[in-house]
């Protein structure tokens, strides 16, 4: 009968688990990896981005995005939109051609894959001959044209993928009605390029590799006529009126040619090589756009001169007398312009550019041509993402002087509005504001709005000011200077090449109630920094801290402090630093953490740790953690790992500087490379059949990096006695110690001249000597103690102080529970012991019930080396749900991976995207998105009036700002009384 | 109640009542006073001897032989301890531990060396039930019968004698597959062995079937695991703890095996199957231990129907025994705990700390890396005088437990529970 009532009791258990828990992958954030193709549809207003690894990815109005897998494994060479349709056909280097679709489903769109397609050519046939090259989706959105490396236009309908084998355009209808002198040579080999008249939809032009292009009409099923370019074609453009073709080629010209000439033989009108008489590089792809009034615009990608300038990835834009020379940071994957009016057919309004690292949108109607803002595909890795850190609930005060200090830096974008609306987000606004913060290798840390679907920039903080570094301020490589050919101007934001890599930033803590940050990095340097909304000229000041305390025989051979600057610098608004502490030997900050109440920063590297007062800019404790055996720690790795780091930077450079068009011939180049691929796996799959070892050990005391410390924490809670709470330190290191040091603050009044002491209370050594990874303390209900300052802002119970508080420590390898004041052990779970993963990340947070509005637990949430994250309730340290969620091999995004307070997470999923996901059944961040189909009028003519989509778009927006004012009002009144208290309280601590 | 610290193997009631003493409110253990009650021949001594006092065995030695009137006569010391057991004390390490251990009351027991060698077993004095819910029905149940009927196993010098290793659960397995217990603490030998990934042949109804298994790849020369002679390269590992290995990467098995190296039990299909050990029969459900000596004397292995005291608290069961090596608390109570009382503003807080200190530092010192607390803080803290006794006895009772004999290492685990449970219940 017990067993029975148990039952009962664990199958409640189990629903409730259900209400609070649900593993979710939301939404990915940031940019593509690898990204390979590039569509626009006008009339969705949607962009399509394909990559390398078979993803395709929809974007639209900020929050309207939509992402596919193609289950090949296989890179997507090309995507195009159905013209007025909401399908797409993706183009995969396997060949095969993959039909999407946009389908509502309960009120919200889904991209979905509808069909896929092989070309099959006659039997025996070479595999060249259904290779296919170039697609173009015919303007009636029933056809699409699939040119082959054979010469082939094979005419397939869609959506269904049915092959019109009658009308298909073979090599000999087109040999036949092309003159006999440009026939064998290969001369119809290889279609490069595939486009429609824009006037007369019957008619398309087939351009072939070798130059030779042929205007054939479908109907008819004859050349109409036949364009003998003789340099190598690498994109055609019909103009909009129809009467002149573009050819671009890869020595760097470009021709154009009139159509319908009563003369058969049509002789070049015009040809030019832009960037002129020394040889030049391919001219990609070529546009030309009519404006209303006045000559068109004239777009093209390459052309640069060989020589000198054949590293540079450029769009030259041409407008009357306007002629400038982009300068992208990467390799521009394709380019596509946006046009004005309802039916998108008037004047250029934006150039979108999708290089390799970024999205790049220039205003085209604005002078100066400055570039818009994008408000999703940020590069979150423009440095290199070193640590990131997320603070949940953000109070709109803080909130709003960050955006103020992000808008000052935002003053040379284009005011314009982002361009490219398709589709309406109905995701409801999110409960709460959330910031994530990416520290980067250049020492900056930048300010994400992560409360959304769209991973939003909001402010960016850079450190390196502090410090003289390698940097010549002077180095702006390409200031435009007068007369300069080709008229360079660099646009972009992706930027690498760190200078220093000492000034990486390793941990950020921030407090969210008082403003106040701290950042470390890796040469041992712990910045303290305060909001402030004007620009202050101040000198910070240096404390270096040796954390050696006189532990000797010991040589750091790693590299060395950073040189601060001494004299005053001048910080704009927003956060500045007014405290520096450096630690000695200059060793990568492990673990830092900072109490604004207590005014209390602590910090650890792998020789020990230290306790900072920064209001009396004073340290208060340091304690060296170093086991005398450790020669490792002593020496710092480092100094290894830098120069590696500097060849690599070095020879990154050479393959920049060296790079040369991979374009041409990419068909071949793919096969190549897929060739030397399979070699290549094949010689690691025989190199992993010699056995790899691993050692089984007992952890001793000797181990290396013992005397790392992992983490840190502050809690006020009973480390003496039962009755008397006080605040304390806790830091664990990677040894399995855990130190505990009780503070002794002296009253509110005294704060500023009294000093702050600390003195030892306990040591504790875990058996299994696994790292300790994270430590908290459990207040008498078993809930985690609050944040400081929560509390005080009245947005946390406080913590029960009268029950026996409980010490939590997390190590790799277990969860255990300890009395206190007097440490022993009350439970503990075994993870290692048991199931042989290991904990990497571990965060608390609180799940709410997706049921009832008013049930919570507080649970660990905890990420392994398997890559599989489990939630463990406290205070039991039960294990409650397990999901796999990482791959066990990708290290970096297990590494990456931070929790929010409410059960959600981000990991990196390449360098430049985070993967979103959800633990709570409550909380969860997803794309809700509508995208309707358009309005067909019956014609196949194109331009059809799209009255639904922008009005559509219009309310949406007008939609929008209303219900962002509403909120505003609403949360001003609900924080209004906390703000004001957050004032009162800065006030008085600083009086 | 005298006669009991007579080195008999047959247990006397009177050591229970002793017990008792012993398990009196630590009140007297503040006290700077050991009672000392010593027996040579058929005299007693009794005195008093300062706990915190100077002196070592030497001094000791020569006081035993002036109270007892034997100057120069040869003798060895005895004292029995916490556990009933019969210990020696030959060194200043064992001395102070005996010391230390004397709650109140140390019992020490003399004989001349020229005498029979005197026999320091387990179960010698009876050893105490003690302890909760199961492991005190098994004890009583299976264990202390059999103690009855049969002396205490008979146990080398200490410097020739240390458990390391033992095969368990023969009756359960099948005849190919082993199961060793690795005992770690105690020993300043690496366990010493490397793991591979590796292809096993498994038959199946539908055939040979070939599948991912991790196997031994190398023994390091003087390790435990090539010292036990049970364990071989190229052994298939099957079990750690008790958790199959199916499925895992050799990273996971890895980390399971590092987890669990201070027990370390695994279960492998050795690549030598001639050695294997016989399963002779269900007749008894006891025979379930044998275990190997470090000097490699194979240390007369017990018959079946006559266990030995490690396979009294030894459960029947495949899965009791792992649950039992696995749900190991002593490593809980292993944890060492430095508490800094000095901080502490009330007295009476102070005193009950540091006896809980006392208490928490004893089990885990059985480990031999003790240099963490050895280390002196840098800090310079005034420990209090609890602590910096416990720092030295920490380090005497390395020494101790490595050379002690009366423990077969499984018992002395149980113990160590035990002591575990004093402190967390």
């Amino acid at each position: 009968m017990k067993r029975f009532r148990r039952h009962g009791q664990e199958s409640q258990r189990d629903k409730l688990k259900q209400e609070l828990f649900q593993f979710n992958k939301t939404v990915e954030h940031g940019f593509p990896h690898q990204p390979s193709a590039l569509s626009y549809s006008p009339t969705l207003q949607l962009l399509s981005i394909g990559t390398r690894s078979g993803a395709i990815k929809l974007y639209g109005a900020p929050g309207v995005e939509f992402m596919g897998l193609h289950d090949e494994n296989a890179a997507v060479t090309q995507v195009h939109f159905l013209p007025h349709q909401v399908e797409l056909v993706t183009l995969l280097d396997d060949n095969s051609l993959h039909m999407w679709t946009l389908k509502a489903h309960k009120g919200l769109s889904e991209l979905l894959e509808i069909g896929r397609f092989t070309l099959t050519g006659p039997p025996g046939a070479l595999p060249s001959v259904t290779r296919v090259t170039a697609v173009l989706a015919h303007s009636s959105g029933e056809l699409l044209l699939l040119g082959t490396e054979g010469g082939h236009v094979f005419i397939v309908e869609v959506p269904g993928f049915r092959e019109l084998e009658e009308r298909n355009i073979s090599l000999d209808q087109v040999a036949s009605s092309v003159p006999e002198d440009y026939i064998g040579r290969r001369n119809l080999e290889h279609v490069e390029a595939l486009q429609e008249n824009p006037v007369n939809p019957n008619q398309i032009v087939i351009g072939y590799g070798r130059g030779l292009m042929v205007i054939w009409d479908l109907e008819k099923q004859c050349a109409l006529q036949h364009i003998p370019a003789t340099q190598q074609l690498e994109s055609v453009w019909w103009t909009e009126d129809g009467g002149y073709i573009l050819s671009s080629h890869s020595d760097g010209s470009y021709c154009r040619w009139m159509v319908g000439g009563e003369d058969e033989n049509e002789e070049e009108e015009k040809s030019d090589i832009p960037y002129g008489h020394f040889p030049c590089k391919a001219i990609s792809k070529i546009v030309q756009l009519p404006t209303e009034e006045g000559p068109p615009f004239l777009l093209f990608s390459g052309g640069m001169p060989r020589a000198s300038y054949g590293d540079r990835h450029c769009i030259t834009v041409i407008h009357s007398k306007t002629h400038i020379a982009l300068d992208f940071t990467s390799r521009i994957i394709d380019f596509f312009v946006i046009r004005d009016g309802p039916q998108h057919t008037g004047d250029p309004s934006a150039l979108v550019v999708l290089v390799e690292e970024e999205l790049v949108v220039i205003d085209l109607q604005t002078e100066g041509w400055p570039v818009i803002q994008t408000p999703y595909l940020v590069p979150l890795h423009s440095s290199a993402i070193t640590c990131s850190h997320h603070v949940s609930a953000i109070p709109l005060k803080l909130w709003e002087r960050v955006t103020a200090a992000g808008d000052l830096q935002k003053t040379h974008y284009s005011k314009k509005p982002w361009p490219i609306t398709g589709g309406q987000n109905l995701a409801p606004d999110p409960p709460q504001r959330d910031l994530l913060l990416t520290g980067h290798e250049d020492g900056t840390v930048r300010f994400w709005d992560a409360s959304g679907v769209c991973l939003y920039p909001m402010y960016k903080l850079s450190t390196a000011g502090v410090f003289h570094t390698d940097a010549d301020p002077n180095d702006n490589m390409n200031q435009g200077t007068e007369g300069e050919w080709p008229p360079f101007r660099k646009v972009g934001c992706f930027d690498p090449y760190s200078d220093d890599p000492r000034l990486g930033v390793q941990k950020i803590h921030l407090c969210k109630y008082s403003g106040y940050l701290t950042v470390a990095g890796t040469a041992g340097q712990i910045l303290v920094l305060e909001l402030n909304d004007e620009a202050a000229e101040q000198t910070v000041e240096a404390k270096v801290v040796d954390l050696l305390q006189g532990q000797e025989g010991f040589r750091w051979k790693g590299h060395t402090r950073l040189d601060v600057r001494e004299e005053p610098v001048l910080f704009p608004p927003g956060f500045q630093p007014f405290a520096l502490v450096q630690c000695q030997p200059p060793a990568v900050v492990t673990a830092l953490t900072l109490h604004s109440e207590w005014k209390l920063v602590a910090f650890g590297t792998s020789h020990g740790f230290g306790l900072y007062d920064y209001q009396q800019k004073n340290n208060v404790l340091i304690k060296c953690t170093l086991n005398p055996s450790d020669q490792l720690a002593m020496e710092g790795p480092l100094s290894r790992v830098k120069s590696i780091k500097k060849s690599l930077r070095q020879s990154f450079r050479r393959i920049r500087r060296s790079r040369v068009s991979l374009r041409k011939h990419h068909v071949n180049n793919a096969a190549k490379l897929q060739e030397a691929n399979a070699r290549l796996e094949a010689e690691l799959a025989e190199m992993e059949l010699a056995p790899v070892q691993r050692k089984i050990e007992a952890r001793s005391s000797d181990d290396s990096f013992t005397g790392l410390v992992r983490t840190l924490y502050f809690a006020d809670t009973f480390l003496s006695d039962s009755s008397h709470n006080s605040p304390s330190l806790w830091a664990g290191t990677n040894g399995g110690c855990v130190f505990a040091y009780m503070l002794r603050l002296p009253p509110v009044e005294n704060r500023a001249d009294e000093p702050v002491t600390a003195q030892q209370a306990k040591e504790i050594q875990l058996m299994h000597r696994a790292p300790v990874v994270g430590i908290a303390v459990l207040d008498g209900h078993g809930a985690p103690l609050p944040e400081p300052l929560e509390v005080a802002h009245d947005l946390a119970r406080s913590p029960d102080m009268h029950g026996s508080h409980h010490l939590l420590v997390i190590s790799e390898e277990q969860f255990k529970v300890f009395t206190l004041p007097k440490v022993s052990a009350k439970m503990k779970l075994k993870l290692t012991a048991t199931d042989g993963s290991r904990v990497r990340r571990v965060g608390v947070a609180w799940f709410g019930s997706s049921r009832s509005e008013d049930y919570g637990e507080s649970g660990l949430v905890v990420l392994t080396n398997q890559g599989d994250l489990h939630v463990v309730s406290l205070p039991a340290v039960k294990m409650q749900v397990q999901y796999p969620c990482i791959r066990r091999e990708d290290v970096s995004g297990i590494a990456s991976c931070v929790f929010t307070k409410h059960g959600q997470g981000f990991y990196l999923i390449s360098p430049s995207e985070f993967e979103r996901f959800s633990l709570s059944a409550r909380y969860l961040v997803e794309p809700r998105c509508l995208v309707e189909v358009p309005l067909r009028s019956g014609s196949s003519n194109q331009h059809r009036p799209q009255p639904d989509g922008a009005s559509s778009a219009l309310r949406n927006a007008r939609q929008d700002s209303e219900d962002a004012e509403v909120l505003q009002e609403i949360q001003k009144s609900l924080e209004g009384d906390q703000s004001s208290f957050l004032e009162n309280n800065v006030k008085s601590a600083v009086a | 109640m005298v006669l009991s610290a007579v080195p008999q193997p047959a247990s006397q009631p009177g050591s229970r009542m002793s017990r008792q003493q012993q398990q009196r409110t630590p009140l007297k253990h503040s006290d700077n006073v050991v009672e000392v009650k010593s027996k040579f021949e058929a005299e007693y001594r009794r005195f008093a001897l300062k706990r915190n006092g100077p002196g070592g065995f030497r001094e000791f030695y020569r006081l035993l032989q002036t109270i007892h009137r034997i100057p120069g006569v040869d003798v060895l010391l005895g004292y029995a301890d916490i556990h009933g057991d019969l210990l020696p004390i030959n060194n200043d390490d064992n001395f102070h531990k005996a010391v230390s251990s004397a709650n109140p009351l140390l019992r020490i027991i003399i004989t001349k060396k020229e005498d029979e060698p005197i026999v320091f077993a387990t179960n010698s004095l009876q050893r105490r039930k003690k302890g909760l819910g199961l492991t005190a029905l098994r004890t009583t149940g299976s264990g202390s019968t059999h103690s009855r009927n049969k002396a205490g196993l008979m146990i080398g010098l200490p410097q020739n004698f240390r458990q390391i290793s033992s095969i368990i659960d023969v009756d359960i397995l099948p005849e190919t597959h082993r199961r060793v217990r690795l005992h770690k603490h105690g020993t300043h030998k690496p366990l010493g062995f490397y793991i591979r990934d590796g292809v096993s042949v498994r038959v199946t109804p539908q055939g040979v079937e070939k599948v991912p298994g991790v196997f031994i790849s190398r023994l390091v020369r003087g390790g435990l695991a090539e010292s036990t002679g049970l364990l071989g390269v190229n052994d298939e590992i099957l079990e750690v703890n008790g958790i199959d290995v199916a499925g895992k990467t050799l990273d996971q098995v890895t980390d399971m095996m590092v987890a669990n190296s201070h027990n370390l039990i695994v279960t492998v299909k050795p690549a030598n199957q001639r050695n294997n050990v016989v399963h002779r029969g269900s007749k008894t459900s006891m025979g379930n231990s044998g275990s190997v000596g470090s000097a490699g004397s194979t240390s007369s292995a017990p018959s079946h129907d006559s266990p030995s005291p490690a396979s009294q608290s030894n459960p029947i069961t495949a899965s009791n025994s792992i649950a039992e090596g696995d749900s190991d608390d002593e490593d809980d109570d292993g944890d060492l705990i430095l508490e800094n009382d000095c901080l502490a503003p009330f007295d009476s807080q102070r005193v009950t700390n540091s006896n809980n200190t006392n208490l928490n530092r004893d089990s885990p010192s059985n480990r031999p890396h003790n240099f963490t607390v050895v280390r002196p803080l840098p800090q310079s803290l005034s420990l209090p005088n609890s602590i910096g006794t416990n720092l030295s006895d920490s380090s005497m009772m390395i020494s101790n437990q490595n050379g002690n004999p009366t423990h077969t290492s499984s018992s002395s685990q149980e113990s160590m529970r035990e002591d575990g449970n004093i402190i967390t219940l």
